[in-house]
């Protein structure tokens, strides 16, 4: 039979405020334990939430960027369960009246086509504290440093069809909250995570499957991986007879498979009802407006403007915009240079790229700056150095050497343009190779390269590849 | 014979030179040390702070920067949380408790320079009508010591009604104010929903829980509401409407004041004799030029029914919180968690506590939700329609507090609906949100009745302005319990 | 018949985190069954199209501006934790 995979993600955004959703205490993520959490958040007898402004206008902000419907009116409801890392026993969100919903987001797939998906609604949420389960004979700790950080969660339409969707659509919110400022996009640190509902149903057929929510996948890598067990898994169950259970599950990312939660075995009652504590969130036009006044520019506007304003390929705009922090390297770097728009792609896209990859840096670490690479850029362009050199070039400033002037001067790499000095290496190589000057001259061209080798490696590549070739045909 | 004064009094008092305020707190944990053992009024006595309190405040009255009420003594409910000073809500669960942070009500006492003496004994959470649901004990009431104070603030009550305090807060969330004062001869006043800052009151019933004054008079009631009330940030739902000095408006003549009588208050519920008292009030505010119209407030039979889903139902998730994590009552060698959780609620929460907290997450469970939580919420705007429909045609309603004086202590104990219809006047107010004055207005059988007073939202003012003028024609308010009418002068 | 069974009076105790005994089942299941009841009566009302009411008041949910008010809370935590070690709060092993 064939299957069809259903996916559907809720994502968790922490909002990059100073102060918690409902208490003015700071939020500093690895402070030491429990230094981050005030008496609201602890939820010691007698404490009230009081919302914090910032948080609804990071959530309009995301409705606008998503063309949701903002609420005028929107509620905070309880969400009743016991856990220790949950301080009130109950968690502050929305339930039937969110802040946000009913819009979409356009995303960008691998072969360039665009798949909108769904955003069924946003809605603001604390977070509740962490539970470390290093041995404390036999007990676990509890850190609410994390308690009452404020979250957006953003849930999809079950809209994705497949893992690489999936974590295309994940991409493009990613960057989206960063761009918004709203989030800063840190998964390793939980600042952006993910469940994932997943379900299988054969092809054709209209109802959903049974579908699995596998909680807090924390890279696009695990998303990925998560899908695509679990999306094995249903298969093999029902082909084999079976039934799928709706279970949330916890992705194991060291043995690559999911596994039941198990403090979610039972069916949870969250009895739901409005926070009494709390009023219903208005939102008036205006404020709306005024925020639309100072959107960003997003993600898919500057994909466009970087094809118009650079002419680059839509491949390359979509990589450099992807992430908030590389398109400003590029930019910065473009500033400073001259070069055209393509050969810095080329080198943020390839060497920087590859180089950070292989060191597992995100952009913002990188050792060479937007300015440093422009300085090696610019040594491309006016012919100081050739592009190979360059490339020895940024090796050296990546471990530290300085800049690309302080290196070429170091190690003596500058280019030899000079006819003369070029001539003179061709003679030489000329009298040391009678015999494959004789071969060549009888019309076997291809021991051109060999001559061109030989005044490169005479030169240690500093010779204009280009003057040597012309040279070379003029002699030989 | 300090105790015999107002708090009014004892600021004329103070400033006058007449005693300081550490002579009158000492007089105070004097009469507590001899007569709380009898009462049990007080969970924690403050002697200490207390005469240090006292002392700074004499020595910002040298200053000449005492403000009316610097210097007066007050006894707080055990639910205000009170820095570095337990506060246990009644509760083995809180016994360990000592809040590292003040209640906004206490705070504001605080900073008017006023004197804390103690904590008083309260029903668990503040369920119950008797304050016979206390870890501490049930509180007697001085009038007849085997009889209840009433509740949920009995220890407030006793303890002013003994003059062990010369007024004390409380907190209604179904009549904890009014209720036990009527039960005790005092004047309590609950507050319009929003008035007074709920920060730092453990909450039983966020939507209706309200703190105020439990006091001899009205007027000393618009001392302490002046000093209480107002907007606070920490509050979402405290409201930012001025606040008045209610002390200037009491002498307004009520002349023209519409006063409206609710049928459905005077039903057979109503014990005879309780109504009797009642209705001879009725006459003198009559006399005192104001107009009586009779009024209905058809939905009233439903407000008992109405609260005790919705109060429940916030109840069950306020208590949540005490889950021996954090703070509080944790039960002895825990096997699990799950065994963490239910038997340190089971141990640390008393019978009535947990009658609620059941009632309450089963209304909002699966299934329940609407045909409860969702049908109580909607008869509750009911409730409150009926309320404002009569507000426009008069400017209080008046009706008794309680169906009848002070009953036996145990007498109840055992059924807990008997006790829950106790409070059948003073729940539709909480649900509606209005403010009401709970004044004394006669004696059955020697045992305190009382009349309430209830106004339009944040319309305290009229409330105190007519609670005030009755007690210049009545001495109900003067009367105190001859066991605890003696003291020496300072 | 009672208003709640016996049964679903231990399922909301389990919910609620309650320990509850044998006798003390039937105890509860009696009292809560004459409490709705008595919320019975509630029932009788046509409230076809009538808002629920949340609040006493009509009004919006204020908002604090993003200032940090709240200082390090730990010295307090210590005095009142039941079980604390390296600054975190004891528990029995939390199982995910």
């Amino acid at each position: 039979m064939e299957w069809e995979t259903v996916i559907g993600l809720e994502v968790h955004a922490q909002l990059a405020t100073k102060t918690k959703i409902f208490s003015g205490a700071a939020i500093a993520y690895g402070a030491a334990p429990n230094t981050q959490a005030c008496a609201i958040d602890l939820g010691l007898p007698g404490v009230l939430p009081v919302l914090n402004k910032a948080c609804v206008s990071m959530a309009i902000k995301f409705g606008l960027s998503t063309q949701c419907a903002i609420a005028p009116r929107s509620v905070f409801a309880r969400k009743n369960y016991f856990y220790p890392d949950l301080p009130k026993g109950y968690q502050i969100s929305q339930f039937e009246l969110p802040i946000v919903h009913g819009g979409k987001l356009d995303v960008q797939q691998e072969d360039g086509s665009i798949k909108t998906i769904g955003i069924t609604r946003a809605h603001l949420e604390e977070d509740a504290g962490k539970s470390l389960h290093e041995d404390f004979h036999g007990m676990s700790g509890i850190d609410f440093n994390r308690t009452g950080t404020p979250l957006l969660e953003i849930v999809s339409e079950p809209d994705m069809r497949c893992a690489k969707e999936a974590v295309a659509y994940l991409k493009a919110l990613h960057a989206l909250v960063t761009y918004l400022e709203i989030c800063d996009g840190n998964m390793q640190e939980g600042s952006f995570r993910c469940d994932a509902n997943v379900s299988v149903r054969p092809k054709g057929q209209k109802e959903f499957g049974t579908r699995t929510e596998t909680k807090n996948v924390n890279s696009f890598r695990f998303v990925e991986r998560a899908i695509n067990y679990e999306v094995e898994r249903q298969i093999q169950v029902l082909e084999s007879g079976g039934t799928i259970n709706q279970e949330t599950l916890l992705f194991d990312a060291a043995k690559g498979e999911t596994r039941p939660m198990r403090s979610k075995e039972e069916a949870n009652d969250y009895r739901y009802f409005p926070d009494p504590d709390l009023l219903p969130v208005i939102i008036e036009q205006q404020q709306i407006d005024s925020i639309q006044q100072t959107m960003p520019e997003l993600p898919w506007e500057k994909q466009h403007r970087f094809q118009q304003q650079y002419g680059l390929s839509q491949y390359d705009a979509n990589v450099l915009i992807s992430n908030k922090a590389l398109s400003e390297y590029f930019e910065t770097t473009l500033e400073q240079t001259d070069s055209d728009a393509k050969l810095v792609a080329n080198w943020i896209m390839g060497d920087l790229a590859a180089f950070l990859n292989k060191n597992n840096l995100s952009i913002e670490e990188s050792p060479v700056s937007a300015e440093n690479l422009a300085g090696l850029i610019k040594r491309i362009s006016d012919n100081t150095i050739s592009g190979k050199i360059a490339k020895t070039v940024f090796e050296a400033m990546w471990q530290g050497e300085g800049d690309a002037d302080t290196v070429i001067e170091k190690h003596g790499l500058k280019q030899i343009t000079d006819d003369s000095a070029i001539v003179a290496i061709i003679d030489q190589v000329i009298a040391e190779s009678p015999q494959q000057l004789e071969q060549y001259r009888a019309g076997k061209d291809k021991l051109f390269g060999y001559f061109v080798g030989q005044v490169m490696k005479k030169t240690q590549g500093k010779a204009n590849p280009k003057q040597v070739n012309e040279l070379l045909r003029k002699k030989l | 014979m300090i105790h015999k004064y107002t708090i009014a009094e004892l600021s004329q008092g103070l400033s006058n030179g007449d005693f300081s305020s550490v002579e009158v707190t000492q007089y105070y944990l004097d009469r507590m040390q001899q007569f709380n053992p009898q009462l049990n009024c007080y969970i924690t006595q403050c002697n200490e702070h207390a005469l240090a309190q006292a002392k700074a405040a004499d020595d910002l009255r040298a200053k000449g920067q005492a403000q009316g009420i610097t210097g007066i003594p007050i006894a707080q409910k055990d639910l205000f949380c009170t820095k570095d000073i337990k506060t246990s809500c009644g509760s083995k669960m809180l016994d360990n408790f000592i809040s590292p942070y003040n209640a906004t009500v206490v705070e504001r006492c605080n900073d008017a320079g006023m004197v804390m003496l103690g904590k008083l004994n309260m029903d668990e959470f503040a369920m119950g009508s008797s304050n016979e649901n206390s870890h501490y004990g049930p509180v007697k009431n001085p009038w007849d010591m085997t009889r209840v104070p009433g509740g949920s603030s009995g220890g407030s009550a006793a303890a002013v009604a003994a003059r062990l305090a010369p007024c004390a807060t409380g907190t209604d969330t179904g009549g904890s104010i009014r209720q036990p004062a009527a039960l005790t001869g005092l004047t309590g006043l609950k507050p319009t929903y929003g008035r007074v800052s709920r920060f730092g009151m453990v909450a039983f019933a966020s939507s209706l829980d309200q703190g105020g004054p439990l006091t001899q008079t009205a007027e000393d009631a618009a001392l302490v509401l002046t000093i209480i009330a107002g907007h606070d940030p920490k509050d979402s739902t405290s409201m930012k409407q001025e606040v008045p000095d209610y002390s200037t408006t009491l002498n307004d003549s009520i002349h023209g004041k519409t006063i409206g009588i609710p049928k459905e208050y005077f039903t057979n519920a109503l014990d005879p004799e309780v109504g009797d008292t009642i209705h001879t009030a009725i006459k003198a505010f009559e006399k005192l030029g104001a107009n009586i119209k009779s009024i209905s407030l058809p939905n009233t039979h439903l407000a008992v029914p109405v609260y005790y889903v919705i109060a429940p139902a916030e109840a069950s998730s306020n208590l949540s919180r005490f889950d021996g994590v954090r703070y509080g009552y944790r039960c002895e060698n825990p096997k699990d968690l799950l065994d963490l959780y239910k038997r340190t609620r089971a141990e640390g929460f008393g019978e009535e506590v947990k009658r609620r907290i059941l009632i309450g997450t089963y209304a909002l469970s699966a299934g329940y939700y609407d045909a409860y939580y969702l049908k109580a919420q909607q008869v509750r705007h009911l409730i409150r329609d009926d309320f404002i429909k009569a507000f426009n045609e008069v400017d209080v309603i008046l009706g008794p507090t309680a169906p009848t004086t002070a009953f036996k202590l145990g007498e109840k104990m055992n059924d807990p609906v008997s006790m829950y219809l106790s409070d059948l006047y003073t729940i539709n107010v909480n649900l509606a949100g209005l403010p009401s004055l709970a004044l004394p207005s006669g004696f059955v059988n020697d045992l305190p009745v009382g009349l309430q007073l209830i106004g339009k939202d944040f319309d305290e003012a009229t409330l105190l302005n007519l609670g005030h003028q009755y007690q210049q024609v009545t001495d109900w308010h003067r009367q105190i319990p001859t066991a605890f009418d003696k003291g020496e002068a300072a | 018949m009672s208003a709640i069974t016996p049964d679903e009076v231990a399922k909301v105790a389990h919910l609620a985190r309650i320990a509850m005994s044998d006798d003390k089942l039937s105890e509860y299941t009696q009292s809560l069954s004459s409490t709705l009841e008595l919320v019975q009566q509630m029932q009788q009302v046509d409230t076809k199209g009538v808002t629920p009411m949340a609040h006493p008041l009509d009004t919006i949910q204020p908002q604090r501006s993003d200032h940090v008010t709240e200082g390090d809370f730990s010295k307090a935590i210590n005095q009142m934790a039941p079980k604390i070690e390296a600054n975190l709060f004891l528990v029995p092993q939390v199982i995910e």
